[in-house]
């Protein structure tokens, strides 16, 4: 049963050193705040997991989180690049990251093989593209069936999955609704799960196309409004496209970068 | 009066993007990319196609938005969608399955034979490489796609001789590659530029000038070309935008400016 809790005790709690962690979120729902705790809490040596890393991502990697990034898409969405993981790419700074670096085809189904309890996951992709020969989780399998080669993906299994939805009832079950994602999934293969949501309420109604994932495989819910800024959450909040235009000249530069962190995130009360 | 298309200024963005739309005439379904492709499709929905249904990877199907969208998972696609499905599902059912007539992608370089790179770029003399986005929804996209549309700013950068990373596969090393991948869409059957249209040849799948737009000349085109560019025997040129065409893609963008200047 998850238990109902602060942000800051759910991160010293479920989040460790060295963990594989994925923060999931495909645009709409994306866990920032959540994120910025990690980063209070100075984890360090993580691996990062997400389809999409995006802003949240470019700080954990910036602020020296994360030793392996695991993706498909680094982007700042319809601004541009991602300043900071660029660097610690290309410069090694703060700290080196590795990458495994894959489609969002291979990815989404990494995850629905990790949610499946099963080792791989198989699809039609990567024939022909540079990614697989770079990767030790894209390989091959020949279908016993009919014998044709298809690519197979191994599954991802983070120790922790952080997302954030739109509702928790005060058993701990949790709902959320309009872009959906792979949370579900990534819920599902992690061991332990953190969901931060807008609200907490008595009983959820039902809403239509919602996901509900039951108190019983949820670790833990902390109560965060607008914990999905600049990102949001349907029927709470919108997107502040601003706020992305505004990450392009703060992340460029290492100093300005962390002078920002510092005062709106290391100094902030969680 | 009603200006003739001769008579009306237009930009060579606008060029593309009218190229673009037109191109998705017949399309039933049309997989989109966001930034030139999205813009493409949206015109397109409010010209050529009215029918056509835009499917972007955030798992949105049916998508009718009345602004651009910035990002692939704005509440605007959504709200707006036929079905909103979750992310494994539109890969493995909608696109793998062979449910989407037209790809329509983007790219950071291109090579001669459609091959597209959005991951790396050397930059040689010791520096490390120059780090892109990476592949995205790209790669699958471009093996499952009926056909696959490329829309791309013409440059000696984007249109490389060599790739020094394939993230999405073209028609490879050209003839049956793509065949013998095993990569079941027929690949890229244009690739649309602010210069004017590329086309695979039918037997090696080089790309090869086809049309010009109005007032470039082939000159141009191999100049912003970083290998020796086959040339069709007769280039066409691309009739020009019309009144239409340019009054709904300008409306597009004046309306999507305001939307997202509009603040949070």
């Amino acid at each position: 049963m998850a238990e109902l809790t602060s942000l800051r005790e759910a991160v010293a709690e479920l989040v460790r050193d060295g963990d594989t962690v994925a923060l999931e979120g495909f645009t709409h729902l994306i866990p920032t705040l959540a994120g910025h705790e990690i980063i209070r809490q100075r984890r360090r040596d993580l691996t990062l997991v997400r389809m999409t890393p995006d802003l949240v991502y470019d700080q954990m990697i910036g602020m020296g989180v994360a030793r392996k990034l695991v993706f498909s898409w680094g982007g700042n969405p319809g601004v541009g690049s991602l300043h900071r993981f660029r660097d610690a790419v290309e410069n090694g700074w703060p700290v080196p990251l590795d990458v495994d670096e894959h489609s969002h085809a291979g990815m989404a189904n990494r995850y629905v093989a990790g949610a499946s309890h099963l080792p791989f996951a198989v699809l039609r992709g990567y024939q022909g593209s540079s990614l697989a020969g770079r990767s030790d989780t894209i390989s091959t399998v020949t279908c016993p069936f009919t014998g044709e080669e298809l690519a197979a993906v191994a599954a991802i299994n983070p120790d922790v999955t952080v997302i954030h939805a739109q509702r928790a009832d005060r058993a701990g079950n949790v709902q959320l609704w309009g872009i959906l994602g792979v949370q579900k999934e990534a819920v599902l293969a992690a061991r332990r799960v953190l969901i931060t949501v807008e609200e907490v309420v008595d009983e959820l109604d039902p809403k239509p196309g919602a996901v509900v994932l039951p108190s019983w495989v949820v670790t833990a819910v902390a109560h965060v409004p607008g914990g999905a800024h600049p990102s949001y959450a349907a029927g709470y909040t919108t997107r502040d496209n601003a706020f992305y235009s505004a990450w392009d000249p703060i992340s460029r530069d290492r100093d300005t970068f962390t002078a920002w962190m510092a005062e709106h995130v290391m100094d902030a009360a969680s | 009066m009603t200006a003739t298309p001769e008579e009306l200024d237009w930009s060579s963005d606008e060029m593309m993007a009218v190229a673009s739309a037109r191109a998705l005439a017949d399309a039933r379904t049309c997989f989109v990319g966001i930034g030139l492709p999205s813009t493409a499709a949206n015109l397109a929905r409010r010209t050529t196609n009215p029918g056509l249904v835009l499917i972007y990877e955030s798992g949105t199907i049916g998508a009718k938005p009345e602004v651009l969208p910035l990002s692939i998972g704005d509440g605007e696609l959504a709200d707006t969608a036929e079905a909103v499905v979750p992310v494994p599902e539109i890969f493995n059912y909608w696109l793998q399955a062979g449910r989407c007539d037209v790809g329509f992608l983007g790219a950071a370089q291109v090579d001669r034979f459609g091959n597209i790179n959005t991951t790396l770029i050397g930059r040689g003399d010791g520096q490390p490489d120059l780090r892109l986005p990476g592949a995205g929804g790209a790669p699958e996209i471009a093996a499952h796609a009926g056909k696959v549309l490329i829309t791309v700013r013409h440059s000696t950068r984007v249109f490389v001789q060599d790739l020094g990373f394939v993230t999405s596969v073209g028609f490879g090393q050209g003839r049956d590659d793509r065949e013998r991948l095993g990569l079941r869409g027929a690949g890229p059957t244009q690739v649309l530029t602010d210069l004017g249209v590329l086309e695979p040849d039918p037997a090696t799948r080089e790309l090869t000038l086809t049309a010009c737009h109005p007032g470039v000349t082939v000159e141009q085109v191999r100049a912003a070309t970083g290998w020796p560019l086959k040339v069709a025997d007769d280039v066409a040129t691309t009739p020009a935008p019309t009144a239409d065409e340019l009054a709904v893609l300008r409306e597009l963008h004046a309306r999507t400016r305001e939307a997202h200047s509009a603040g949070s």
